[in-house]
């Protein structure tokens, strides 16, 4: 028993999009969305404005392992370096499309 | 706003914990023993100390230490860089480097200076950090200290760091991979060989922080690269003198030519006091005890670990993934665990207790480390006490026990 933990520590997907070579905004926003749902507070929904470590109940370590998974989804770096500078859904949608551009 | 109102949730979460009737902030107000303190006026087990081989009443390291302040005085007050380069710390250097069979050491005052000097240094504008997401928070702090870019892959997945490796394959700048021998909160050991491999493969340079695993793993104590074989295949080991060694400060060790230009470029080396006399000389004897008794401690250690981790699985608890000197009590709800906690605590046996977020994947856990000084005594008093403690809480039910056995 060495490299995986026996109980289920993280909550990661291994599928791939439809087509990971040019996702569309929207699809980008959906992903994004969509994993940040559990974090949601009282019933107001995730939108493109929403400010993720301030709207959401999501900690710093939570905010990092979303960026891992978008990372494998669309086959990119995302640095720590640039998660700071990252506040909403739309930035993070724009910079995952734009290394995916940039790939 | 106030200078510490940014601070305002630290204060409510350690208010909340107060109110359940515990503060996980203790004072030992006497430690008698490496087993053994007074905690509120009550006489205590700690099995919370990484303490490994129990060295830090050791005969030979005080008397050395006394001897060395005698002769030396209290502290260097200066820098390495400075007045504070004594014989003693090159001596130590020089033993660190002959124990590991590398060409260099270097020492400094704290393992997270360590760590946190030395990753930050090696890796500039340019560069890449590739770290694993359960990293230590000298890391994490190192990382933010760099002008490198920093890319986390999944804790303990060689798959992981290979995809992120890969999408940098064509960058320019160099790749240094940071990973521990055993991970402090659940005890887990890296996969290394594959890490090693995959590190390689790629071009990259490899770190292994092997403050848990130096003394308790490797046929000399070496740690976990010496466990499984990779010992001249990475190219940077750190560690610590504040567990297995009994005292304070941290080392990097490496065969790389031209290693020792980090003393000159190194901040947290350069601009810290060094070393005082009575550590160095109280390293250097649980250096030599480590070398001459290291397998003997080495196998009453993993003997203890097993009267515990054996005997809590037994008892029904859920525990981290391995047989390890750091003992994972995984507890459903941070509640709960704090209760446990300090049920453990009244009882006379003092754990840590790690709460989100200094725990990966949100965990709740008593973290409790073992030492090669507990007696199988004291060892089995804490699965007795723990087990009552369990059932009172109603973590042991019969139900339980069948989930588990079955989730394996």
């Amino acid at each position: 028993m060495r490299s995986a933990h026996k109980f289920k520590v993280y909550d990661f997907t291994d599928t791939v999009v439809s087509d990971p070579q040019s996702p569309a905004r929207d699809q980008v926003v959906a992903e994004i969305v969509q994993r940040l749902e559990p974090f949601r507070v009282d019933s107001r929904p995730v939108l493109g404005s929403t400010v993720i470590t301030k709207d959401l109940n999501i900690d710093s370590l939570a905010v990092m392992d979303m960026v891992m998974e978008l990372e494998d989804r669309f086959d990119i770096s995302i640095p720590l370096n640039d998660v700071a500078e990252i506040h909403t859904v739309d930035e993070l949608a724009d910079a995952v499309l734009r290394k995916v551009e940039g790939r | 706003m106030g200078i510490f109102d940014r601070y305002r949730h630290l204060l409510d979460a350690r208010q909340a914990m107060r109110e359940s009737g515990a503060d996980p902030l203790v004072t030992m107000e006497r430690v008698v023993s490496p087993t053994e303190a007074i905690i509120a006026g009550r006489k205590t087990l700690l099995v919370g100390t990484h303490n490994y081989f129990g060295l830090t009443f050791d005969e030979s390291c005080i008397a050395a230490a006394i001897a060395a302040t005698r002769a030396e005085g209290t502290g260097t007050t200066g820098s390495r860089m400075a007045n504070g380069s004594y014989a003693e710390h090159a001596a130590l250097e020089a033993e660190l480097a002959d124990f590991y069979g590398m060409k260099h050491c270097m020492v400094t005052t704290t393992g997270y200076q360590a760590n946190l000097g030395i990753i930050s240094t090696l890796v500039g504008e340019g560069d890449y950090l590739v770290i694993d997401a359960d990293s230590h928070a000298s890391i994490y702090d190192a990382c933010k200290q760099t002008q490198a870019t920093v890319i986390r892959f999944r804790h303990n997945d060689p798959a992981s760091l290979e995809a992120r490796l890969r999408r940098l394959k064509d960058e320019p700048g160099n790749k240094l991979v940071v990973v521990e021998g055993i991970y402090s909160m659940l005890g887990d050991t890296a996969p290394l060989r594959e890490f090693v491999d995959i590190t390689k493969r790629y071009g990259g340079y490899i770190l292994v922080d092997e403050a848990h695993s130096m003394g308790a793993m490797g046929a000399h104590c070496r740690g976990l690269v010496e466990h499984v074989g990779v010992l001249d295949q990475v190219d940077f080991v750190v560690g610590t003198f504040s567990k297995t060694l009994g005292a304070i400060g941290g080392f990097c060790t490496s065969n790389l030519e031209g290693f020792e230009v980090l003393r000159v470029a190194t901040r947290a080396y350069m601009f810290t006091a060094s070393l005082p006399p009575s550590i160095v000389a109280s390293v250097r004897a649980a250096l030599r005890i480590v070398r001459r008794d290291g397998a003997k401690l080495q196998a009453r250690l993993w003997e203890n670990v097993a009267t515990l981790y054996d005997g809590l699985t037994e008892a029904g608890f859920r525990l981290g993934p391995e047989r390890s000197p750091v003992i994972a009590v995984l507890l459903p709800d941070q509640m709960t665990a704090v209760g446990v906690w300090n049920a453990l605590l009244e009882a006379g046996i003092y754990v840590n207790l790690a709460v989100p977020p200094a725990t990966p994947g949100g965990l709740c856990l008593l973290r409790c480390s073992i030492s090669a000084a507990h007696s199988r005594g004291q060892l089995q008093h804490m699965v007795d006490t723990l087990t009552g403690i369990g059932r009172r809480f109603g973590l042991l039910s019969t139900e339980r026990k069948r989930a588990v056995a079955s989730a394996r």
